[in-house]
């Protein structure tokens, strides 16, 4: 269940998060199906700890239907990542023609 | 004493694992979800963390809007908490006195018959200050969508038990749990309307996960296309978590709900 950088994973979405918006509830952390969402250390500007991203979304959209304060945006791929994420194409993907 | 308090909350990863989200991915992408909720004007609301009725404003939005009700919609709320929403939403709004909005509401629906009209009221509102109205409005068959979201206190008041709050539950003036024998059994609202030959559609749902959001915003969207039909009174109950009320961590929420509340007022279609 430990989420590692040696994790094969493949990830078909990734959500954008309103850091400053968050009033960290936790709601999303449980919601999350591939468990890939996780409580920061650090604080947001009101002083709450807010959900950070790993590898492995699938652009459910649950952390956005539990979400009280509307924090999360939510993106599909067209094309899967796998392997680790990132932002933009992973470094092992070739670059997207389209 | 036996353990030694972390600094470090345990479900923090190493930061190399993390995946950026402060701006929109820069690889061929769809928006699938946006995080402003439908017809949202105004940039947040100052409800609890945790709280859920901002959930159940958002699935109320969507139906109201994937309906094309925007421009042909109007509201009527009592007094709580999720009356916040006015500020929110861009769409019609009337308040009214506690508990009366189904009652302003009928009044709205026979002047505007065209309009689809709607209550929004909390369990303290509806079921403790105006249970009357809404039971007379449903034995009327008023052609309105009253909407009860029920967390069994009154948040916006410092949590007082209500009418609706669940035996055992523990509120500011229930410390020791609701008990029978001095504070009696919760009136369900929604099983009560039920019973009303006026009643066209009954239905309770809840926000403690995103498979009951979902299910409730269903439940939402066929209340209001039988009022728009004409078909009779409607009625959606929505459990909703107010964990500052329940004395919960907010993550306990939903667990709560689950155990309490939906263990009292089960989930469903009633009529």
């Amino acid at each position: 269940m430990s989420s590692t950088v040696t994790r094969s994973t493949v990830t078909r979405g990734t959500v954008v998060i309103d850091r400053d918006r968050c009033k960290g509830c936790e709601l999303c952390i449980p919601a999350c199906p591939p468990s890939v969402l996780v409580m920061s250390a650090e604080r947001n500007s009101r002083g709450y700890r807010f959900p950070l991203l790993l590898d492995g979304c699938t652009a459910c959209q649950a952390c956005h239907a539990v979400c009280p304060d509307f924090v999360f945006d939510v993106y599909r791929f067209d094309e899967p990542i796998i392997g680790s994420a990132g932002r933009g194409p992973a470094a092992d993907q070739p670059e997207d023609p389209a | 004493m036996t353990t030694t308090p972390t600094t470090t909350p345990p479900t923090t990863p190493p930061p190399t694992t993390t995946v950026p989200t402060d701006a929109p991915p820069d690889r061929p992408s769809r928006k699938v979800a946006a995080s402003s909720a439908a017809l949202q004007v105004g940039e947040d609301h100052h409800l609890c963390p945790g709280c859920g009725h901002p959930v159940a404003w958002r699935i109320l939005l969507e139906v109201i809007s994937e309906l094309d009700l925007a421009r042909r919609s109007i509201g009527v709320v009592g007094h709580g908490c999720y009356t916040n929403i006015v500020r929110l939403a861009d769409i019609d709004w009337l308040q009214c006195l506690h508990g009366r909005a189904p009652a302003v509401a009928t009044g709205v629906k026979r002047v505007r018959p065209e309009v689809a009209v709607f209550t929004l009221q909390g369990d303290g509102d509806m079921a403790s200050e105006g249970l009357a109205e809404v039971l007379h409005a449903a034995a009327r068959a008023e052609r309105i969508t009253c909407i009860m979201l029920n967390n069994g206190v009154f948040g916006d008041t410092g949590g007082q038990m209500t009418a609706a709050s669940v035996v055992g539950q523990r509120t500011k003036t229930s410390l020791e749990g609701r008990d029978p024998a001095t504070h009696g059994y919760p009136v369900p609202v929604a099983d009560l309307v039920s019973r009303l030959p006026g009643t066209a559609y009954v239905a309770r749902g809840g926000v403690g996960s995103a498979g009951a959001i979902a299910q409730t915003k269903r439940y939402l969207k066929r209340a209001f296309e039988l009022q728009v039909a004409g078909a009779g009174f409607t009625f959606v109950e929505v459990l909703t978590m107010c964990p500052t009320g329940w004395f919960v961590p907010t993550a306990e929420g939903p667990g709560y709900l689950g155990a309490t509340f939906e263990a009292t007022f089960p989930l469903g279609e009633i009529r």
